[in-house]
């Protein structure tokens, strides 16, 4: 039962997955920057009906130096906090015109906000709220690459404990980032929208029914994709999946789904129980100054965080809730 | 027909958007500005107004929105004042650059510190070098006309730049005046269809805002600023068409009694009318006093400027500044007429005093008392350097 609800839209496997490239290769990432890697699985999700809205930030400076773009689809870049505001006037644009016959009222257009942790945890956190509240027809991404990469790894709310970055370095008396990474996806899930969910380029048939998932739940939605950057943390460019893989199989990232902000699903439990975080830590040179005492201080985070997830998975499993859960599915 | 309704000017000016049909506004509430979306909020509310009411979370959003909706083909309008426009500055910025044509009624208002919710213009100022078309109303019946025309300037397809009303807040948003309101039909046709040429569209899918590297970047300011200058003779156009259809001519400079005038006060907004009542109160003591109203702030109107003040019976030309350039001029609009007539070998001596900042009220002697700050410059020959705060208590 609970499989089936978690994959109520129609099961994706690699050999289906739509081949449009609506991201185009050429683009100026980094080797195994995995935000570029989830973008292109987004937009085939997508599809072509719909126009992205990027905030300032590594995915929009490597995708559009003018005369050259890696957009397949609509796209518009304003400025840095704004991602979540451009797209509330997108989507109200829309809906406007369809209601007066300008734009085909039976022709769907997605619309998809795009930022990174900067842009979404820092200094979009107010328009994203916003965003949010008013329930626009808009899904947010955040590619969440745990700090300010665009402009030379400087610490945002959304790096994680310990770990060193530009603003947040390793000194003599100082361990680099000095308190927890924010809970973007809790904070979303607060505002009680249709749909919340984590994703990782590092399973890109999750990522990809998520996105589906999301532009058909009827309101505003958001996922938080992690989103390993090589170049800002310290790993080689050729172990990016890997590491994605790494951060959901320790829980240092789980992935989970959160309908209207009440039910919690689990998308992916590792078989064998959680990895120790210490597996994930030492593939980056951003933690590799980390004492025992740290990483346990971590590891003990982590296994809260998941134990605090499992009991709200379990706790929203009752029949009540499945039933919820099926008319809410319905009626998106 | 047109109707003559006592109607209070913020109220008017919500309706003046309304008849344009508008198909998005962003509202953010904000004293003295905050009637004109309370109402547009009823007339949607009501079913009056078919549009989508955005109930942003800041101003910064307010724009934002605007700027995305308008981008996404729709007609789109905000409205603010002062802390407001300030917050939003740096949407202001890209809406001109992104060639957004978005309609802004700007109910102006003194910035903070000390806070202050009355009238100046130190809000518009800032704001000055953001590349808007930026327009003063006098009145309320301007401001009504000249919001519902703005529309038609933005969206012309050879301007595609965002437009700001400017109007004094209280001293016009907060006052009923008698204005001629139109009925849809009466307006039917003036606005054409709102079309812009790069708007998003899954049909049509293009990149807007892209990263402009050095090799760009000035070309593209300077595509900016020819448009804004070449807006100037569709400004005109629509100006001249609304004058031809409804009968109520508005210019670039506007003038009162300038013809045989030795000495002019240049004004922007409501300051324009009482220092007409003083001029006509004057003129009976044998003053030879005018006015002129720089009814267009952007882009400039120098050729209107200097046919108006050059090479006539004007002398002296005070500029009225309701704001202050700390540190600098002092008078803003002052430097700019000066700046304007310098090459000019028939220009009058260009005098500058600043008064009714944050809400102070202008009385009658004050504005005698810049007029003879202009006299005494004709007796003395000397064109003062300093810009005097009338009204000031020392």
């Amino acid at each position: 039962m609970r499989r089936s609800l978690a994959n109520f839209s129609k099961t994706l496997v690699y050999k289906r997955a739509p081949r449009h490239e609506l991201f185009a290769r050429g683009h100026r990432a980094c080797q195994g920057c995995a935000p570029a890697l989830g973008i292109r699985y987004i937009l085939k999700a997508a599809g072509p009906n719909t126009i992205v809205v990027s905030a300032t930030g590594c995915m929009e400076i490597v995708s559009s130096p003018f005369p050259y773009t890696s957009w397949g689809v609509p796209w518009i870049h304003v400025a840095f906090e704004n991602a979540a505001a451009v797209a509330s006037g997108v989507e109200a644009a829309i809906r406007a015109l369809k209601r007066k016959g300008r734009l085909n009222p039976e022709k769907r257009v997605n619309v998809i906000a795009l930022a990174g942790d900067g842009g979404t945890a820092d200094i979009g956190l107010q328009a994203l709220s916003g965003m949010l509240a008013r329930n626009h027809n808009v899904l947010y991404i955040c590619y969440d690459n745990e700090a300010y990469m665009n402009t030379g790894v400087q610490g945002s709310s959304a790096t994680p404990y310990g770990a060193h970055t530009t603003t947040t370095p390793v000194g003599r008396v100082s361990m680099g980032q000095g308190y927890w990474k924010k809970n973007l996806a809790a904070i979303a899930a607060a505002h009680e929208i249709p749909y919340v969910a984590t994703a990782c380029p590092s399973y890109p048939l999750d990522l990809m029914e998520k996105v589906k998932k999301a532009l058909s739940c009827g309101g505003a939605s958001y996922i938080h994709m992690f989103a390993v950057c090589p170049t800002g943390w310290g790993c080689p460019s050729s172990q990016a999946i890997k590491i994605g893989r790494l951060a959901v199989e320790t829980g240092i990232f789980p992935l989970y789904e959160v309908y209207h902000g009440k039910i919690y699903r689990i998308s992916y439990e590792p078989p064998k129980g959680l990895r120790p975080v210490e597996e994930y830590l030492r593939t980056q040179k951003r933690f590799r100054h980390l004492g025992r005492e740290a990483v346990e201080r971590i590891q003990k985070r982590v296994c809260e965080h998941w134990n605090w997830l499992k009991m709200l998975e379990e706790m929203t499993s009752t029949e009540e809730f499945e039933e919820r859960l099926v008319e809410l599915c319905a009626e998106a | 027909m047109a109707k003559r309704v006592g109607i209070e000017v913020a109220l008017a000016i919500a309706e003046a958007a309304a008849l344009a049909e508008v198909d998005v506004v962003s509202a953010y509430p904000i004293t003295p500005q905050t009637h004109i979306v309370e109402h547009l909020a009823e007339l949607v509310a009501d079913g009056e107004l078919n549009a989508e009411f955005i109930t942003v979370e800041s101003e910064h959003t307010a724009m934002s929105a605007a700027l995305g909706a308008s981008l996404a083909g729709a007609r789109a309008f905000t409205s603010t004042s002062s802390q407001g426009l300030a917050l939003m500055n740096e949407i202001v910025y890209i809406t001109s650059s992104m060639r957004a044509p978005v309609v802004m009624a700007l109910a102006n208002r003194a910035l903070s510190a000390p806070i202050s919710i009355w009238n100046d213009h130190s809000d518009v100022m800032n704001e000055r070098d953001t590349g808007w078309i930026s327009i003063f109303a006098n009145n309320g019946q301007e401001a009504y006309d000249l919001t519902f025309m703005a529309f038609k300037i933005a969206e012309h397809p050879e301007v595609l730049l965002p437009v700001m009303i400017n109007f004094d807040g209280f001293i016009l948003t907060h006052v009923i005046e008698p204005i001629h309101m139109f009925d849809k039909e009466e307006v039917e046709g003036f606005i054409p269809p709102y079309n812009h040429p790069h708007k998003l569209d899954v049909d049509n899918p293009k990149t807007l805002g892209p990263v402009g590297l050095p090799d760009i970047y000035t070309e593209v300011k300077k595509q900016q600023e020819v448009a804004i200058r070449n807006s100037r003779k569709y400004i005109d156009q629509v100006w001249d068409e609304f004058a031809d259809r409804f009968g109520r001519r508005y210019r670039a400079v506007e003038t009162y009694y300038a013809d045989d005038a030795e000495v002019v006060l240049i004004t922007q907004g409501s300051v324009t009318e009482a220092a007409e009542v003083v001029v006509d109160e004057m003129r009976k003591r044998g003053k030879k006093w005018g006015v002129v109203s720089l009814r267009l702030w952007r882009p400039f109107p120098f050729e209107d400027l200097k046919k108006v003040l050059c090479g006539g019976s004007i002398k002296c030309a005070v500029v009225l500044d309701r704001a202050i350039s700390f540190g600098g001029p002092l008078g803003i609009v002052m430097s700019e007429v000066r700046s304007a007539l310098y090459s000019d070998p028939g220009r009058p001596a260009v005098v500058g005093v600043t008064a009714g900042l944050g809400g102070r009220d202008i009385k009658f002697e004050d504005y005698v008392k810049m007029y003879e700050i202009g006299e005494e410059c004709l007796r003395t020959g000397k064109e003062p350097e300093e810009v005097v705060i009338v009204g000031l208590r020392e």
